[in-house]
């Protein structure tokens, strides 16, 4: 990975230059990850102007946690996650198998790949913002609906959890799928175009060609980026706070872990926040281990950086 | 040996891009229509055609009190731009110091940085924002600004991009010049990474111009907070008796400088995204 370099004396150079690094981590990172880990075992949050705590409770806003909020909200978490992963996965890559087929003329080819990746650069709790307006009652989109005659009176999209779940994995998929094409793109570029010629030469169709060749070749790129949206999905939180007002409505099943964890935080209620933090630690360091095993993986495979499919 | 390829294949992909980029760019349109139009006429339904309230909004938006939108869009700057250049510049230098020194913890700090390379910032944001309460630097900017020193993935990007890009020799040569460390670091090293620093400094700004979790925890006074905070406040109990002309101009202050950025530049941005990828 490294050149071989006779730089003993330069050592302490290295050491300098990774100091504000380290030395930042361990502040901003190590002692609140400790500080997080000692809170979840007390009792700790504020009833109305009153402190209740901190008094040492073992795992007993674990189990609190696991028995009620936090497998009710990982589940919303994840259905708003997987139902905008499947159509960004599957778009994604009947996107990119077109854009990188070179027998096909696209007409404005860089115009659709600008297009597509925009929304991901938009502001996210503006674009909630954006969606609310637009999907509210009497907002343009049932304006429309209703002018075109679909609908004889408004949707009511935020009173439903169908409709209020299906925004925001809409936004989901419309802020990441785009960035998905682009990695999908780079990865299927990198296949040696001498396997596509061969197979065309046998008489392989087009789907052929995607399934048996396309397909098992970015395998990893795949799992990279699934892994990686997991985690970005664990994250969710602009999105259906802004839409929801942070009441994940209706009736709470639209709240994500992390909208949990804002509650608690913006409460004061620190035994729990911390306990639920230690989960999403948990979760997270799951998560982080598989990437870390398909970075370091030194397949044959290029592998750069494929960051951020997040949801 | 080069079979045309079947015109139905080509028509259904044009067809579904043209939905997708209808779909992408749809509601930016809408967007911009509805900030151009008074609150009456929005209450009255869709129009396809802007109204001529443009600026009446704009001048409502940034005269208005209670959102301090100007303050915003300044806090958001700052922060932004001071997020960028620490991020490039100390991820850079991270990442110089492991890939041009041979030391006894190289490996063990690779390593150690791949592990978090993902690791969300939110499962440590109850000791953070304690901590930083305990050191008085809750309600101000800084908290926003100074651990972005330590971002894995933006170090992991430059450690790549120098492992293609930056000869060792060339440091060896520029130790035989009397180049100190520091030296060859900020002027040599620097520049032969510019583009990467440029990717990775649109990146996040973007990130950090939209970052709403942590900025919403840590300030509270109306006149500190950052645009996605006070976008977020719009959304609040009064949301029904706003005037909406106001709140599309203010979505669309927030939202239309980074889209015109990305217009702008957005050659290199789709580029970088395929070599490093946005992570906020």
């Amino acid at each position: 990975m490294k050149k071989k370099q006779k730089s003993v004396s330069y050592a302490k150079w290295g050491y300098i230059f990774i100091a504000p690094f380290f030395i930042t981590f361990f502040i901003f990172s190590c002692i609140p990850l400790v500080d997080t880990i000692r809170n979840s075992f007390y009792e700790y949050y504020n009833s109305g102007l009153k402190v209740i705590g901190p008094n040492w409770v073992g795992f007993q806003n674990y189990l609190a946690l696991a028995a009620s909020d936090l497998p009710k909200y990982m589940w919303n978490t994840f259905v708003m996650w997987i139902l905008g992963f499947v159509p960004q996965i599957v778009v994604a890559l009947v996107l990119a198998a077109w854009f990188t087929d070179e027998r096909m003329r696209i007409h404005g080819r860089q115009f659709f790949k600008v297009v597509i990746y925009l929304p991901n650069l938009i502001m996210a709790s503006a674009f909630a913002m954006l969606f609310f307006t637009l999907f509210s009652n009497g907002g343009p989109v049932n304006s429309i609906l209703v002018n075109a005659g679909i609908v004889s009176e408004p949707i009511r999209f935020f009173e439903t959890t169908f409709g209020t779940r299906a925004i925001v994995a809409l936004m989901n998929f419309m802020m990441w799928f785009g960035n998905t094409t682009i990695m999908l793109m780079a990865a299927i570029a990198g296949i040696n175009p001498s396997l596509f010629e061969a197979a065309q030469l046998d008489g392989c169709t087009h789907s052929q060609m995607f399934f048996k060749i396309t397909l098992p070749l970015i395998k990893p790129i795949l799992s990279y980026t699934m892994i990686t949206s997991l985690i970005g999905g664990l994250q969710m939180f602009d999105v259906p706070q802004i839409l929801t007002n942070g009441q994940g409505g209706p009736n709470r099943t639209t709240m994500t872990l992390i909208m949990l964890l804002n509650s608690h935080l913006k409460s004061k209620n620190y035994g729990m926040a911390g306990a639920l933090s230690v989960y999403l630690f948990i979760i997270s360091g799951i998560l982080c281990f598989f990437v870390y095993r398909m970075m370091m993986d030194d397949g044959s495979k290029p592998k750069k950086a494929k960051k951020g499919a997040k949801a | 040996m080069n079979k045309k390829p079947t015109p139905i294949r080509e028509i259904v992909a044009h067809i579904v891009l043209i939905i997708l980029s209808f779909l992408c760019l749809f509601f930016f349109y809408i967007l911009i229509i509805n900030s151009s139009r008074t609150h009456v006429e929005l209450m009255k339904g869709f129009a396809a055609l802007p109204g001529g309230n443009l600026m009446i909004n704009l001048k409502n938006v940034l005269n208005d009190a209670t959102i301090p939108i100007v303050n915003g869009i300044i806090n958001s700057l700052i922060v932004s731009t001071s997020v960028a250049a620490i991020v490039t510049y100390f991820s850079a230098l991270t990442a110089y110091g492991l890939y041009a020194y041979r030391f006894r913890l190289n490996k063990a700090a690779f390593t150690f940085i791949m592990a978090i390379l993902v690791m969300p910032t939110q499962v440590t944001a109850l000791g953070f924002l304690r901590l930083i309460t305990g050191m008085g630097m809750n309600d101000s900017l800084w908290p926003l600004i100074i651990p972005s020193i330590a971002s894995p993935s933006v170090f992991y990007f430059m450690h790549s991009y120098m492992q293609s890009s930056l000869s060792l020799s060339l440091i060896e040569a520029s130790r035989i010049d009397g180049s100190g460390e520091f030296g060859t670091f900020n002027k040599i090293v620097l520049p032969i990474m510019r583009p990467a620093i440029a990717v990775q400094a649109i990146f996040t700004f973007v990130g950090s111009w939209n970052n709403y979790f942590v900025p919403a925890l840590v300030i509270s006074t109306k006149t500190k907070q950052t645009l996605p905070i006070l976008i977020a406040t719009l959304r609040g109990a009064d949301f029904m008796t706003q005037d909406m002309g106001k709140v599309y101009m203010m979505i669309a202050v927030a939202i239309v400088p980074i889209i015109v950025i990305y217009l702008l530049l957005s050659k290199y941005i789709v580029d970088g995204v395929a070599l490093g990828g946005v992570k906020e």
